[in-house]
């Protein structure tokens, strides 16, 4: 009886675990349906523009994409290990090394949004309405007030090295413990920067959609040095073979053409148009 | 007032049964729980086996087994990605950003959460045992199956400990399974999408969600020991 019981215990036992292995075995491992695979940066799926263009995309092609949003730097990783079928990444000398080394191919031109330099209300280093970024950035660094820096190896974060360097501070020396690099993406350093009322580098479309804003506003915006363009590329099919080369290119002629370039204008928040498309006709 | 928000978003996201949600603790729960069962199926014969085997190095295997309770799920994440990535071993299954790599990364960060403290509980009921079984003619190895069953309840717990860890963890999945919206999006990882977007209410209110949700698996799997308890008390 009581071994009849026990017998009954394990069977049930195994046929649970052995019902857990087949849901593990039902996951799919790649979908069925058509899909590829992009690299694309942390500021494009939080601001939400992916969310709006892709659905538009899909329908138009049948063709799903899966997007991973990282740095712009691990983006460029991702693809040179042929991880990603294409990029959108903003970080025109990251990319054009990315190109010029052969692992990627058809860098093109694909929309703009800017950047805008961010800070407490009260502003310490009185930098409000100053039409000159690069100003703004010196004053900063002579109030010592606290800066937040991605620190990531981003574009943005790239974007913020040369503003410093075309101010002339010498950020890595500062030591003051004004400047801070966060090590962490725009979100959480927007975070951070609201927590210590610092200043901070942002992109305008994930500060659009950010909001845990608490004493933060637009400080600087407008100068033309704070454009900040984005480029679609192709991974070399020559490079890795494995490639989705016919699906991807298709993404990449659609988001440069007339319907992408239309989707990307057609996103708003708040009433506010937070992309401009710049594909060149014809490239 | 911010926690109160999102006491109210979490009411809300489980009362309207949201769909993107539902898909969402679908995943993670079946990713976790798969991850738990793999770690299981090869734990608890492993425990058992280093707590009954004598071989050398055994208290190296040990000192590993425990230590390995600790492994940072970053670092976890991180090998799976070299090891799947194309340019990786075993790239050329594509397995990089699909739910499978996931659930590999945390059978990784599980198996020796469920291994280690099997091992203790073998060890300690052969303490007890071990003159019983030995009269028994049950050998050392014989005995694997009989202590594992007897320390069903003990080792019960083991597996909680284990699925606690895969479905709290979030540094692993993100890497492997990139966090892509409706495919490799689970629980943790919204969490850590919505919270870097400044909505904290709806992070804080996902993560209620899935507090509740662990909860519930707990309290079922107490259930069904104190079920097996009584069943086992009843039995002559």
């Amino acid at each position: 009886m009581a071994l009849a019981r026990r017998r009954l215990l394990s069977t049930a036992l195994l046929t649970l675990a052995a019902a857990f292995l087949a849901m593990a075995a039902a996951l799919p491992a790649a979908a069925q349906e058509r899909f590829i695979t992009i690299a694309s940066t942390t500021s494009t799926e939080q601001s939400g523009l992916f969310a709006h263009i892709l659905p538009i995309f899909k329908q138009q092609t049948g063709i799903e994409v899966r997007v991973v949003a990282v740095g712009t730097g691990q983006a460029l990783a991702i693809a040179r290990r042929g991880d990603a079928d294409a990029l959108l990444v903003h970080d025109r000398v990251g990319e054009d090394k990315f190109v010029a080394e052969g692992y990627g191919i058809d860098r093109r031109d694909v929309m703009y949004n800017d950047f805008v330099l961010i800070g407490p209300k009260s502003d310490p280093a009185k930098i409000k309405g100053t039409k000159d970024a690069t100003a703004a950035f010196k004053k900063i660094a002579e109030a010592k007030a606290p800066f937040a820096s991605r620190g990531d190896d981003s574009g943005t974060h790239r974007m913020e090295l040369r503003f410093w360097k075309a101010a002339g501070v010498d950020v890595k020396g500062a030591g003051a413990g004004w400047y801070r690099e966060l090590g962490s993406g725009m979100g959480p350093t927007l975070n951070t920067a609201a927590g210590m009322n610092a200043y901070v580098l942002s992109d305008r479309a994930t500060w659009g959609n950010f909001k845990n804003r608490q004493n933060l506003e637009i400080l600087v915006e407008g100068d033309p040095k704070l454009f900040n363009p984005y480029g679609s590329i192709l991974v070399n099919p020559a490079k890795h073979p494995h490639v989705k080369a016919a699906d991807a290119k298709k993404w990449h002629e659609w988001l440069t053409t007339e319907p992408g370039q239309k989707a990307i204008a057609s996103f708003k928040i708040g009433g506010e148009q937070l992309f401009f498309p710049n594909a060149k006709a014809g490239s | 007032m911010e926690f109160s928000a999102a006491f109210r978003t979490a009411l809300a996201l489980i009362l309207e049964l949201d769909p993107t949600l539902l898909e969402i603790v679908q995943l993670s729960l079946s990713v976790s729980l798969s991850a738990v069962a793999i770690a299981a199926l090869i734990g608890l014969p492993l425990g058992a086996a280093v707590a009954l085997g004598r071989f050398p190095g055994r208290g190296a295997v040990i000192v590993l087994l425990n230590a390995s309770m600790g492994l940072p799920p970053v670092v976890v994440g991180l090998v799976v990605y070299l090891a799947l990535s194309r340019a990786g071993p075993l790239g050329e299954f594509g397995l990089l950003f699909t739910p499978r790599a996931m659930v590999v990364a945390q059978t990784i960060l599980v198996l020796p959460i469920i291994a280690a403290l099997s091992r203790q509980v073998v060890e300690d009921l052969w303490g007890e045992y071990a003159e019983q079984l030995r009269s028994l003619g049950a050998g050392r190895l014989r005995a694997i199956p009989t202590l594992l069953w007897d320390g069903r309840f003990s080792l019960l717990t083991a597996i909680l400990a284990g699925f606690g860890r895969a479905s709290a963890e979030v540094g692993a999945i993100i890497v492997v399974g990139g966090n892509i919206a409706g495919v490799t999006r689970t629980m943790t990882t919204a969490i850590a999408l919505e919270t870097s977007r400044g909505d904290l209410a709806l992070a804080l209110g996902l993560g209620i969600v899935l507090i509740t949700l662990v909860a519930l698996i707990n309290a079922g799997a107490y259930l069904a020991g104190e079920v097996a308890r009584q069943h086992a008390a009843a039995a002559p």
